[in-house]
């Protein structure tokens, strides 16, 4: 269970959210969708342990995320804007390298799996300078798959994918969500967030402005006029 | 405290094979340490008998300014993929990460100084007759301490814009005490002076170590914290 109580965050003196809670439970996607700038990120950071709250607490498994409680960290999979992946390493140095600071076991037999998976395997030794974006952020999602957290914070996920990995990637999310594992996802891409998400929340400015459950009968049309009806403030 | 260290050889590692491959820091280091050493020999008579007193000091100057080379890049090379934040949300304890870029930063250093110091001597013409033991013990411990400050403040600058010249302006004043008693430590080792001036140095450079040590080693977490 990850619970953010009441956080509010400010940096400087602009307030960037506001009173935000949310109750994640074992197994449940929640899609964060809300224009640029609207602060979806800064949750994810918050809710990884990169910034801490203004004000409002962190609560994973009951336990507040600080500075002391790294392990707990474990349980969390952050997938941000960058890769974090090292250039001049291989897909399966890097894959290594992170499986280590994270106590995976089996390393290289998961780690060969998941490249099969993201379909990087024929890449497996070719240092990831020269790959190209959507190569990467395939990568990049075998990084947060390989440590097998409870959590999986997935910051605008699926951009620089191609169709293949799009879906691919689907399929992925929802073997984990099967799992028992709960999902967080940010994305502009709606079409995305109604295959892979049961619940959405829409932020603008700091605030959530909506929360409710997909309703996948209705389509794509519907969900965007009530998204840009939601936005724009009626 | 097993598992910090576990941590921090991994990081260590992971940069050291980073560096094997690219070659761009150590290169860059031997380079420059080659061309410093090339023009002093030219610049001083090397039969001059006492040229011999800059040795100790050259060998310093050498260290220094070759190993602001590595530890610029040491958190500078973090930044490229946002790999750092990678390292911030893993379930580490921060001061594996100060740990282990201490290990690879010296790790570098201490390559660049055993090719370094033999050209030196070969190029001033210098016959070591000293006491071995204790003179790598000396360069040991002083590079540790550099490597120490070096490091910690080299993942202070990374964080301001210029980060290059901010952490020259930094690190020097305060390794200046350091180097002092390093330089004297050398000359006394290389001239063969009495060997127990050289060990009252080489407690107050310990001492100075262990006490930078303890305080960066504390001090790093605030330095990873996110706003
Ligand atoms: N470190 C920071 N210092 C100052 N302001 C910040 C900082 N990080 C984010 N902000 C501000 O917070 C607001 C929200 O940023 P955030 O990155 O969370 O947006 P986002 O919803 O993820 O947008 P996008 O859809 O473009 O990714 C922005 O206005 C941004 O300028
Ligand atoms: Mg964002």
């Amino acid at each position: 269970m990850l619970e953010l109580k009441e956080i509010t965050k400010i940096i400087g003196d602009k307030i960037i959210l506001r009173n935000f809670s949310l109750a994640l439970a074992p197994g449940e996607s929640v899609a964060v969708i809300g224009p640029n700038g609207a602060g979806k990120s800064t949750f994810f950071k918050l809710a990884a342990g990169l910034m801490q709250p203004t004000s409002g607490e962190i609560l994973l498994n009951g336990e507040q995320i600080k500075k002391k409680t790294h392990l707990l960290k474990k349980r969390i999979g952050y997938l941000g804007h960058e890769s974090f992946l090292y250039s001049a390493l291989t897909p399966l140095e890097n894959l290594r390298f992170y499986g280590k600071l994270y106590k995976v076991k089996n390393i290289e037999e998961k780690g060969m799996e998941l490249l099969k998976a993201v379909g990087l395997h024929y890449f497996k030794d070719i240092p990831i300078r020269s790959f190209s974006r959507g190569m990467i952020q395939r990568l990049a999602i075998a990084r947060v798959l390989l440590t097998e957290p409870d959590f999986l914070l997935l910051d605008e996920p699926h951009t620089g994918l191609d169709q293949e990995a799009v879906s691919l990637l689907n399929l992925l999310i929802k073997e984990r969500q099967e799992k028992g594992i709960a999902i967080l996802l940010i994305s502009h891409d709606f079409e995305q967030v109604i295959q892979v998400c049961e619940r959405v929340l829409i932020l603008n400015k700091g605030r959530v402005v909506e929360d409710k459950s997909i309703d996948h009968q209705r389509g794509l049309m519907p969900f965007k006029n009530w998204y840009e009806a939601a936005v724009s403030g009626k | 405290m097993k598992i910090i260290l576990a941590d921090a050889l991994t990081i260590a590692a992971k940069d050291l094979r980073n560096e094997l491959k690219s070659k761009q820091t150590s290169g860059m280091m031997i380079i420059f340490s080659s061309l410093v050493i090339l023009i002093f020999s030219f610049a001083f008579d090397p039969t001059n008998n006492t040229v011999k007193a800059i040795i100790p000091g050259l060998i310093w100057v050498i260290t220094i300014f070759s190993g602001l080379l590595g530890l610029n890049r040491s958190f500078i090379s973090e930044q490229e993929n946002d790999s750092l934040t990678g390292l911030k949300v893993a379930p580490i304890d921060p001061s594996s990460i100060f740990l282990g870029k201490v290990v690879a930063n010296l790790v570098l250093v201490t390559i660049v100084q055993m090719l370094s110091i033999p050209i030196l001597f070969l190029l001033f013409d210098y016959k070591f007759h000293g006491d071995l033991i204790w003179f790598l013990l000396i360069v040991l411990t002083a590079t540790i301490g550099f490597i120490v400050i070096g490091t910690f403040l080299a993942a202070l600058a990374a964080n301001a814009k210029n980060s290059e010249m901010l952490l020259p302006v930094l690190l020097l004043p305060l390794l200046s005490p350091l180097m002092i008693g390093a330089v004297q430590a050398t000359k006394i080792v290389l001239e063969q002076e009495g060997i127990t001036d050289a060990i009252s140095w080489l407690q107050l450079m310990a001492a100075y170590d262990l006490l930078f040590f303890a305080a960066c080693f504390f001090l790093f977490e605030y330095l990873m914290e996110g706003s």
